[in-house]
């Protein structure tokens, strides 16, 4: 029996500052998982990423990335995406320090 | 130091040229991901977990203060203010957006340093001893071959599609301070009946199969060196085997062939090649010794620094583990500590870098080195001038006493930063370092050395570590391996895995009942950690692991 498919979001590098984008559901990138698109169903999350790789002026690598749904919407399952989501734990960089000062 | 001839600084302006115009060609579209991957691989630049990082090349772990302030000065302008010195030599930043690139890269033009083979599967960045030209137990500087080998390498038409990567490391001692064992190939100076010539090891290496180098030939004359070494890397080109990348390595193919049967083929490539080799190598060797020639060391009295050294706790203390015997009298060789306790191992601020230069300047005939245990040495100090260069450190957090320490710990970037990375390595590497200060054991344990990868492709060198940490992800959980025993001196051996990993919560706990039964099995004060367990074995340090963590876990 297959497996069950699992709720997936596209997650990729920004072309020039490296870091991590999510894709969002008006086609858009989003450095914030929160405002990621969460795709429930296999083929439409296949269709986005075909989109994502479509788009190799923008994003490098793009690729499904597992998450839970929770109050605030998606969260990563896998703590390689936690880290991706929020940045290193040595120093106050990266997407922690970038996004609390929005 | 040697410095870019016309031809070198020619060859990396049109690199840097070349690379500029990639990566517009790259940001306007006209060129896809996997058409410009290889292209910035070729010139150092990785896309991590994070951002981008471009790593340097320093040649033999040397640099000048200028180098070292064109360092911080990129640091400070195109990356977050630091940089990161890696167990091979190299400095990555950890920040650089694709865009600013190409300025970094004509700014260590600048001053001659580049980023070229420092990636993708060519001869990398060829380390040495950090004590080169200090050492007082060296046959000869490593730093002149070193730079031959760099410049043979460099752009070597034969060598830029090899299986896989390929490290040389190259030490002027008896005392193995380069890792040359873990190493494709690690050469050694050595003396045979009055002359200098070269033991050159074959097949080590860490990665997911440790291996410890063979020696290939016990002596190879200066004469037949270049031609030797292109034979050797020849025949693993063709002979590597590329179907399996995890295969590719040269351990792998000395494994599957034998030390004897490589032997034969190099020797018969040998005698191909040698001929063409015309001797313009020896006499480009010339050129290179001369300008490695040792500074004009001065003659003056010590008085000072033995007055500091009686007088002054903290400078004795720092004195006493910091200080290296050089060759030179009067003279020390210094080692700044990367690694206070609680800082991330292997970074240094632009202003710290900034501080080292100033220093190497004023007190160290100008002279860096940068180790592959993630520190900085300046290798000659006057010790008349030690007492101001500690108060100096001491100052901008450089003066940590702790070289050859449970707290001077090797750690990969890990998790933190690195797109292979299975776990992370740096908090643990924190963690470790703060509680031994808090417990201040680490001068009653003595010499012991912790090293921790965050993949099982060991850039913490773990195999080798006194005590190895490996970080693995254990079912969506970062758990983490340990092994006993390893050695990475010229008695290099590969550690003992102890048994089973342990969270991330529960390693730290591990690493202390691992000392404490240390401190019990040991005869006494002198007989180090290695020694203990050399003596001892794995058993009462996995009785220690195991079955006290039971015996807590039963109360």
């Amino acid at each position: 029996m297959p497996r069950e498919f699992t709720p997936k979001v596209v997650t990729a590098s920004a072309l020039i500052e490296g870091d991590v984008v999510y894709m969002t559901s008006d086609d858009t990138w989003t450095r914030l998982l929160s405002e990621a698109d969460v795709l429930t169903e296999e083929d439409y999350a296949n269709l986005r990423l075909l989109q994502a790789e479509g788009q190799p002026e923008l994003v490098v690598g793009p690729y499904l990335a597992d998450v839970a749904i929770g109050a605030d919407g998606p969260e990563p399952t896998h703590f390689r995406e936690d880290f991706r989501r929020t940045g290193p734990s040595n120093y106050y960089h990266g997407k922690q320090a970038e996004l609390s000062n929005v | 130091m040697y410095n870019y001839n016309e031809f070198d600084s020619a060859f990396i302006a049109e690199r840097n040229k070349q690379f500029r115009a990639q990566v517009a060609r790259r940001i306007d579209g006209s060129l896809t991901e996997d058409e410009f991957k290889p292209l910035r691989l070729m010139n150092g630049l990785y896309l991590q977990l994070h951002a981008y990082m471009l790593r340097v090349a320093i040649p033999y772990g040397t640099l000048d203060s200028a180098k070292m302030h064109k360092l911080a000065d990129i640091a400070e302008r195109w990356d977050k203010g630091y940089g990161h010195f890696t167990t091979r030599q190299n400095i990555q930043f950890n920040w650089p957006k694709l865009s600013d690139i190409p300025d970094m890269l004509d700014a260590l033009a600048e001053v001659e340093m580049h980023a070229i083979q420092t990636s993708g599967n060519t001869i990398r960045n060829v380390t040495a001893d950090h004590f080169a030209g200090a050492a007082a137990d060296e046959v000869a500087d490593p730093r002149p071959v070193a730079e031959l080998i760099r410049q043979w390498s460099t752009d070597h038409p034969e060598f830029q599609f090899l299986p896989r990567k390929f490290k040389i490391a190259v030490t002027g001692s008896e005392n193995d301070r380069a890792v040359i064992k873990a190493h494709d190939i690690g050469i050694q100076i050595v003396e045979q009946a009055g002359e200098i010539g070269y033991r050159i090891i074959v097949g080590g290496g860490l990665g997911r199969t440790p291996m410890i180098g063979k020696v290939l030939s016990d002596f190879v004359s200066q004469d037949d060196l270049l031609p030797y070494l292109e034979a050797v890397v020849s025949v693993w080109n063709l002979l590597g085997r590329r179907d399996n990348k995890y295969k590719a390595r040269i351990k792998i193919t000395v494994h599957e062939h034998g030390i004897d049967e490589i032997r034969a083929r190099v020797e018969e490539r040998f005698a191909i090649i040698r001929p063409s080799f015309g001797g313009v190598d020896l006499k480009l060797f010339a050129e290179i010794k001369e300008a490695f020639a040792p500074p004009a060391f001065r003659e003056a009295s010590v008085a000072e620094y033995e007055t500091a050294y009686k007088h002054d706790p903290i400078f004795r203390s720092w004195a006493d583990t910091n200080l290296a015997e050089h060759r030179a009298p009067g003279y020390a060789i210094a080692q700044i500590s990367l690694k206070a306790h609680g800082a991330t191992p292997g970074d240094a601020s632009s202003d710290q870098m900034r501080v080292i230069a100033n220093l190497a300047r004023k007190y160290g005939h100008d002279q860096i080195r940068i180790s592959h245990e993630q520190n900085v040495i300046l290798p000659h100090v006057h010790k008349s001038d030690l007492p101001v260069l500690h108060a100096m450190l001491k100052k901008h957090g450089l003066a940590t006493a702790n070289i050859g320490l449970i707290s001077d710990i090797i750690a990969c970037p890990g998790m933190d930063y690195c797109a292979l990375a299975t776990a992370r390595s740096i908090p643990i590497a924190q963690e470790i370092a703060t509680r031994f200060d808090e417990l201040k054991l680490e001068h009653e344990v003595g010499d012991l050395k912790i090293k921790i990868s965050g993949c099982i492709n060991a850039c913490g060198h773990h195999h080798v570590g006194h005590i190895g940490i490996l970080g693995l992800d254990r079912a969506g959980v970062e758990n983490y391996q340990i092994t006993l025993g390893g050695d990475a001196t010229e008695n290099a051996r590969v550690g003992d895995r102890t048994g089973p990993g342990f969270s991330a919560d529960e390693i730290l706990p591990a690493i202390e009942r691992i000392v404490y039964a240390y401190l019990d099995l040991r005869h006494d004060k002198d007989e180090t950690f290695a020694q203990t367990y050399a003596r001892v074995g794995l058993d009462p340090f996995k009785v220690a692991l195991y079955e006290q963590d039971k015996a807590y876990a039963a109360e």
